[in-house]
């Protein structure tokens, strides 16, 4: 079988047997007529139970819309991870960024145009129309619908409170608080009392909490011009205080390489009784790290001096860039089931509230509101009797954050900043010595150079 | 220079197309083209296609030519020296204790009579952890509390606890401790390999004419284990040049960039801003380091030549 015709056939059929094998993996969105949509489940890891009642609402939800196949995909946003995806196309049909991001991805045409979809749905009015704006790119077009705002607050561990002779109903409420408990606490127990994000950007994201507490700004505009002022009175004055509970009273532990993931498992494994994150953590620390509500307090940030207040952020649900038509429609439909309606359908409410305590869900972990405050009190009121998360647990947060000033994100290169910012945090924990003012002016000027490149490129 | 025996000229058969055909060489051809067609498709595509974007600015949606920006970018990024400094102090920590190591423990293995398998087995092993497991083992090894493994393990003897990883002077050594115990294995196995291939009758000789054992390991060993320990040296400057792994799981290039490298760099160029990395500078600074090492490659080949031809 030496003969040329005989070869050439012979690559015909291994290149027709490719073609067929090409054919079997290129996915098809249409199967029976109807559309299939891939979306962001749970964070990788979280328990079985969670994923049981995400799988429930799925269910629930192509029962409704017979002409949609929904098919969950494991998704968490670490900044990270998910640029490597969204370069490599990867991303589900919808996912999730924090507001920091969606602006920016919006106006570089990486995610759908969903104005029209979202205009159609019959609560479209009823947003908060500032809030909304972050899900829009410059012309105002619409590329997400925002959900679960959180607002910083102080998680701490009710437990160890008391097992170091603290009363946990009384949270510290000023800086001076937090750093006397949590040397109480590191002398009695040997563990950190209190421990600040250091890596993976929420070095940054801490940091900057911190400093809008001491109202501080990272970055301040003017007319078109932003400046980066990371090296203000307030940020040193938070990282001193840093310093002095690391070199002074030893009470932030031993790990200062602590991201997300890492300072929940942190928490969650009882090696520091308080940490400053997003009010809404507690879903996480239940789902993943074993954190028991019963046990977990939120207090207030303690906030002092003018123009103070407490960082706020949340995600905005998003759909692929590559979705069709009929998919921009279904994952609209999706968003809107999954994310929304629970706030706006006493019978969606009860579902999906009955479906979590089922699985063993928190209920009732702290949010701020999407639409306005009287609906998110409505909405509470009608799943009051699922709520399994203590009310008197999380009150010292719930009952003080409408009476604090919201401050959004900094605006400008908002991850870079962050970045930067992880390296000054290790350095004040890492080194006695550590030269705050000269590390902060070496974020302004690294910062400031990629908001000048962005401004003369316009 | 050996001698060949030169074809007549009129003896030679005229090569063309046809008796290429005749010969098999379709044949020869249709059974290279999946390689070809792999290595086309995952190796020289990249390459090429890293090229391309390293003179581009791209977020995969919009792409724009801007010269040699990322190049010059690059060098003016006062990062690009801490992760040059960083790694040129990984590889010399690894040279130190990780390129003699496996030697030292190859020649005393090929000393042992008995149970030489056990042993070998054993060196093995931490080859076999897969890497991303055995670099976040020995993260929770390196706990800087002091009821971490090590800190427990150095109080017995009554050595304080040391902050390991947390710290930014004892980081890096740190990395190099997991690095070497990862990768040390391979390289032993490799050693014991060549050992075999030493006579026998040289150790004789040596031992008759006097020799102890460090004279045989220097006079006879080593000699005849050059060749192997030249491309063993520049495979592991090649590695270590590029290393990413560790420092990205176990510190995350911290505390303070002290562990920051230049693969970890390019990561960051790449990766850190979720809305859309530098691609372009990543590329250039990859293009970067793969001339660095091919130049360093080709040098050292040169230089060494007449050593392991000799």
């Amino acid at each position: 079988m030496k003969s040329p015709g005989k070869v050439a056939a012979f690559a015909v059929a291994a290149l027709a047997g490719v073609g067929l094998l090409t054919g079997c993996s290129s996915g098809s969105s249409d199967a029976n007529g109807k559309v299939a949509i891939t979306v962001a489940s749970l964070i990788p890891g979280s328990s079985p139970d969670a994923f049981k009642a995400f799988n429930q609402h799925i269910k629930d939800f192509e029962k409704a819309n017979p002409d949609i196949l929904v098919k969950p995909v494991e998704y968490q946003w670490t900044g990270p991870t998910f640029s490597a995806q969204l370069a490599a196309g990867t991303l589900p049909d919808v996912f999730n960024v924090p507001f920091t991001d969606s602006k920016s991805l919006a106006n570089a045409g990486q995610l759908a145009d969903i104005t029209s979809n979202v205009k159609q749905l019959s609560y479209y009015d009823k947003f908060n129309k500032s809030l909304l704006q972050v899900a829009e790119n410059d012309k105002g077009d619409i590329f997400g619908i925002p959900y679960g705002p959180y607002a910083y607050g102080l998680s701490y561990n009710r437990a160890l409170f008391t097992k170091a002779g603290l009363d946990p109903n009384k949270p510290p409420t000023t800086w001076d608080e937090v750093r006397a408990d949590a040397k109480t606490i590191s002398d009695k127990l040997g563990i950190a009392g209190f421990m600040e994000f250091t890596s993976g950007n929420t070095g940054g994201w801490g940091l900057t909490e911190m400093t809008y507490a001491r109202g501080g700004r990272m970055e301040t505009t003017s007319g078109s011009k932003t400046t980066v002022t990371a090296d203000n009175p307030q940020t040193v004055d938070a990282l001193k205080f840093l310093q002095q509970m690391r070199w002074t009273d030893n009470s932030l532990g031993s790990n200062f390489l602590l991201d997300w993931s890492g300072m929940n498992q942190y928490f969650g494994s009882g090696q520091t009784a308080m940490f400053p994150s997003g009010s809404d953590v507690l879903t996480s620390l239940v789902q993943q790290d074993g954190v028991k509500a019963s046990d977990y307090g939120l207090a207030l940030i303690p906030t002092s001096g003018a123009n103070s207040g407490v960082l706020s952020g949340g995600n905005v649900a998003v759909v692929s860039v590559g979705a069709s038509a009929a998919e921009k429609a279904a994952s609209v439909k999706w968003i809107d089931s999954y994310y929304m309606q629970k706030l706006l359908d006493k019978s969606a409410a009860v579902t999906d509230a009955k479906s979590l305590v089922a699985n063993k869900q928190p209920v009732g972990v702290p949010q701020l509101p999407i639409f306005d405050k009287a609906q998110l009190d409505t909405s509470l009121g009608w799943i009051d009797s699922y709520i399994n998360v203590p009310k008197s647990n999380v009150a010292p947060f719930q009952d003080g954050i409408f009476t604090q000033t919201i401050i959004p994100e900094p605006a400008k290169h908002t991850q870079e900043l962050y970045g930067a910012l992880d390296t000054v945090v290790q350095a004040v924990l890492t080194d006695k010595n550590a030269d705050i003012p000269t590390l902060l002016k070496g974020v302004d000027t690294q910062i400031q150079a990629l908001i000048d490149a962005d401004a003369a490129k316009k | 220079m050996t001698a060949t025996t030169a074809i007549p000229a009129h003896r030679r058969r005229k090569r063309t197309p046809m008796t290429w055909l005749r010969g098999g060489g379709l044949w020869n051809l249709l059974f290279l083209l999946p390689m070809l067609i792999v290595f086309g498709v995952f190796s020289w595509g990249p390459i090429v296609e890293s090229v391309v974007m390293s003179v581009q600015k791209t977020n995969f949606v919009t792409t724009s030519f801007v010269g040699i920006d990322n190049f010059v970018a690059v060098f003016n990024d006062p990062q690009l020296a801490t992760a040059v400094t960083n790694t040129a102090w990984f590889a010399l920590l690894a040279l130190i204790f990780g390129y003699p190591l496996p030697l030292i423990v190859a020649v005393l293995m090929s000393e042992v009579r008995r149970r030489r398998g056990l042993f070998s087995a054993l060196a093995y092993l931490p080859v076999v952890v897969p890497p991303v497991v055995a670099a976040l083992l020995w993260k929770r090894f390196f706990d800087a509390s002091p009821h971490g493994v090590f800190n427990t393990i150095i109080g017995w003897v009554g050595i304080p606890p040391q902050p390991w990883i947390q710290s930014a002077s004892s980081a890096m050594p740190s990395i190099v401790l997991e690095a070497t115990w990862a990768a040390a294995g391979g390289t032993i196995i490799i050693y014991l390999a060549a050992l075999t291939s030493v006579a026998p009758e040289l150790y004789d000789a040596a031992e008759v004419d006097g020799a102890g054992i460090w004279q045989k390991i220097w006079h006879v060993t080593l000699p005849q284990l050059r060749g192997v320990l030249l491309v063993t040296f520049i495979l592991q400057i090649i590695g270590t040049a590029q290393v990413f792994l560790e420092p990205f799981l176990i510190t995350g290039g911290g505390p303070v960039n002290s562990t920051l490298t230049i693969l970890q760099l390019i990561y960051r160029y790449a990766f850190t801003n979720s809305i859309g990395g530098d691609y372009g500078k990543a590329t250039a600074l990859s293009i970067m380091l793969a001339l660095v090492l091919a130049a360093f490659s080709f040098v050292y080949f040169r230089v060494t030549r007449a050593w392991s031809e000799n």
